[in-house]
């Protein structure tokens, strides 16, 4: 193929100007996903699992019995756990369960040390992962400071009771984790968690947006964060 | 081809050794193809504890990989001739060390059919992406080199002139593999047994210490079983960088012990008081670093002495220790420790299972086989007369 000096320049200049709209048009929509987590509301009722009942029925997360190999997306621990350096011996806070999951955070370690591109930051803050191309090196969950990812040690589909067709399953040795129901959020629903949680406790929105609900939720409460001070930037938050 | 026809001739003994190293490795990978069927759940990893005795031999055997520099050059840049007849036993030993390397970090993986993703989608930014290209780079550099020089050897004849700054880069490329494989666990924000920046320095003077430690062994090995002898200079050379090595790695960690303890951040003390006291009662892991302690400590004594030292037997007793004691603290002990605890507080205890140690054990065997093939052929090389009557060592030629 041969290309005029003219012509080249012509497309370096259209392509330069589709990036800078691209660019723009990115700032001005502005869209940034987070979660606030309100620890009292989710309190309410007690051993309540259906947050975590709901994720696992959308994503096909087997429901594997040895704790070891188990997966998880969204779980319960702790708050002394969760916070070990925030929640100290006096407080009634300590034993409380608080749920987890992945912070997808501002800057993601697990996506810094991935050596194929199999996990990434989207430009909606989404830390996003592709199954097909994650080579279960693990150096992600070395990485990843909260333990939010979770390996297939075996094949998972046997431990897949009740399987949903419109999500695929995963195959044994890759790593997986939240992904905020990006699935979902295209089809302009909430993530799974959120619609499941009888008490509203979990918050999910714009954080781009000033005057979204999670916006005004976090200007208005105490909230903290996992873990600040390693600069990855958490977007999820724990109203305390 | 590289000169295998001195491979295939070999005594009983030669042939023996070779069968032995087989039916290791047999049991290795039929224990790989289990693995390879049911996953990774057949090892003793789990969520806490993600990698464990591959990673570390991995990193343990970039030590002994990078460890030839210590042998190429003092005989190449400062033309120590006393290293002219081992320098080839250290480029292959880097052969060795690098192919087992390699394999580690293969059998780790959950994956290994999309391998090539590595280099279909480059990382820069992946510390690994980097770990690969040194090592692979590495393992070309040396092969080159080693072939080159020993078939002039062979042939009577000087080295060519281009192979002499291939050999030059050989020197900080072997310190490059070390630092990169350091850099791939210290910059990871939660782990605080790994996130310090001596981690790359004290690698780099364990590996100094491990590599010639192991090739003092495979020389005296090698004198005993063959007509070979590295010459006296030379192992005493090589015993007096182990022993500095090793004293400075020594002293890394126990500049750790202090910034852990001195300044009480809990985080920074857990994994090392886990390792050597345990956490909650979980002490698997306390009778290993005890050992490696002891053996480090013992085996200085027997270094830092000359009368000790110049005593071969109890140079191959140090060495012997020096060697063990630095398998088990990056072996074993280093890599497993980070992830105790867990992000969440939970102490989560690490053990092999057997198919796990027996991959181990194959992946030790083929790297015993290649450096078993390429050390016959080194010798069998030098037995002809082509060899005595080229009296132009290979340093002298370059310099």
């Amino acid at each position: 193929m041969t290309i005029s000096r003219q012509a080249f320049l012509h497309m370096s200049g259209l392509s330069l100007l589709a990036a800078a709209v691209r660019r723009a048009k990115g700032a001005i929509s502005g869209t940034w996903w987070g979660m606030a987590i309100d620890v009292a509301k989710c309190l309410k009722q007690e051993n309540c699992t259906k947050c975590i009942v709901a994720c696992s029925q959308a994503h096909n997360i087997p429901s594997i019995p040895d704790r070891s190999h188990e997966v998880r997306w969204i779980w319960k621990d702790s708050l002394g756990h969760v916070f070990p350096s925030q929640v100290d011996e006096y407080s009634a806070l300590r034993t409380l369960p608080a749920m987890l999951l992945c912070n997808h955070c501002e800057n993601p370690p697990c996506v810094r040390v991935c050596p194929t591109e199999a996990t990434w930051k989207r430009e909606d803050g989404i830390v996003d992962m592709d199954w097909h191309r994650c080579i279960g090196c693990r150096y992600c969950m070395a990485a990843c400071p909260y333990g939010s990812r979770s390996f297939n040690w075996m094949d998972p589909r046997p431990y897949i009771h009740n399987p949903n067709p419109e999500f695929p399953t995963r195959t044994k040795g890759v790593v997986e984790k939240c992904t905020f129901c990006t699935e979902r959020l295209a089809a302009g629903r909430p993530p799974a968690c959120v619609e499941a949680c009888p008490e509203k406790a979990l918050v999910f929105g714009n954080l781009a947006d000033p005057h979204s609900p999670i916006r005004e939720l976090l200007a208005a409460r105490r909230h903290i964060r996992r873990r600040p001070e390693l600069g990855t930037g958490p977007d999820v938050f724990y109203i305390v | 081809m590289f000169m295998f026809e001195k491979a295939v001739a070999g005594s009983r003994r030669y042939w023996l050794w070779i069968c032995v190293l087989a039916i290791i490795l047999g049991a290795g990978f039929a224990c790989y193809l289990r693995q390879l069927q049911a996953g990774l759940m057949i090892t003793g990893l789990s969520r806490d504890v993600t990698w464990g005795l591959y990673i570390a031999q991995f990193t343990f055997l970039v030590g002994v990989a990078a460890s030839a520099v210590m042998v190429v050059l003092p005989y190449y840049l400062h033309n120590f001739k006393a290293f002219g007849r081992i320098a080839i036993l250290g480029e292959f030993l880097a052969i060795a060390a690098v192919v087992m390397c390699m394999l580690f970090i293969f059998v780790d993986m959950g994956q290994p059919s999309r391998v090539l993703n590595v280099l279909l989608y480059p990382t820069p930014h992946s510390m690994m992406f980097w770990d690969m290209i040194s090592l692979g780079g590495y393992l070309a550099l040396n092969a080159v080199i080693a072939l080159v020089t020993l078939r002039a050897e062979r042939e009577g004849v000087a080295p060519p002139r281009w192979i002499e700054p291939i050999i030059i880069l050989s020197i900080p490329w072997a310190v490059s593999i070390h630092t990169v494989t350091a850099f791939l666990y210290s910059g990871l924000p939660g782990r605080s047994l790994w996130l310090t920046a001596i981690l790359a320095p004290r690698f780099l003077a364990s590996a100094f210490a491990s590599g010639p430690a192991l090739l003092i062994l495979l020389c005296l090995l090698l004198s005993r079983l063959t007509g070979f002898s590295a010459g006296r200079e030379a192992i005493q050379k090589l015993a007096i960088i182990v022993t500095y090595a090793m004293a400075i790695s020594v002293f890394f960690v126990l500049t750790e012990f202090f910034t852990a303890f001195y300044s009480q951040i809990p985080e920074h003390a857990e994994s090392l008081r886990y390792m050597f006291v345990g956490l909650e009662g979980h002490t698997r892991l306390a009778p290993w670093m005890w050992t490696s302690s002891i053996l480090a400590a013992a085996s200085l004594v027997l270094l830092l002495v000359p009368r000790y030292r110049h005593n071969q037997k109890l140079l191959a007793v140090a060495c012997g220790m020096v060697f063990l004691s630095l398998w088990i603290d990056k072996g074993i002990g280093l890599i497993v420790a980070a992830f105790v605890p867990s992000p969440l507080g939970a102490v989560t205890e690490y053990a092999p299972t057997l198919p796990e140690i027996l991959i181990v054990l194959g992946i030790w065997a083929v790297g015993a086989l290649i450096l078993t093939v390429l050390y016959k052929i080194a010798l069998s090389v030098r037995e002809t007369p082509a060899f005595f009557s080229a009296p132009p060592s290979r340093a002298e030629a370059l310099t």
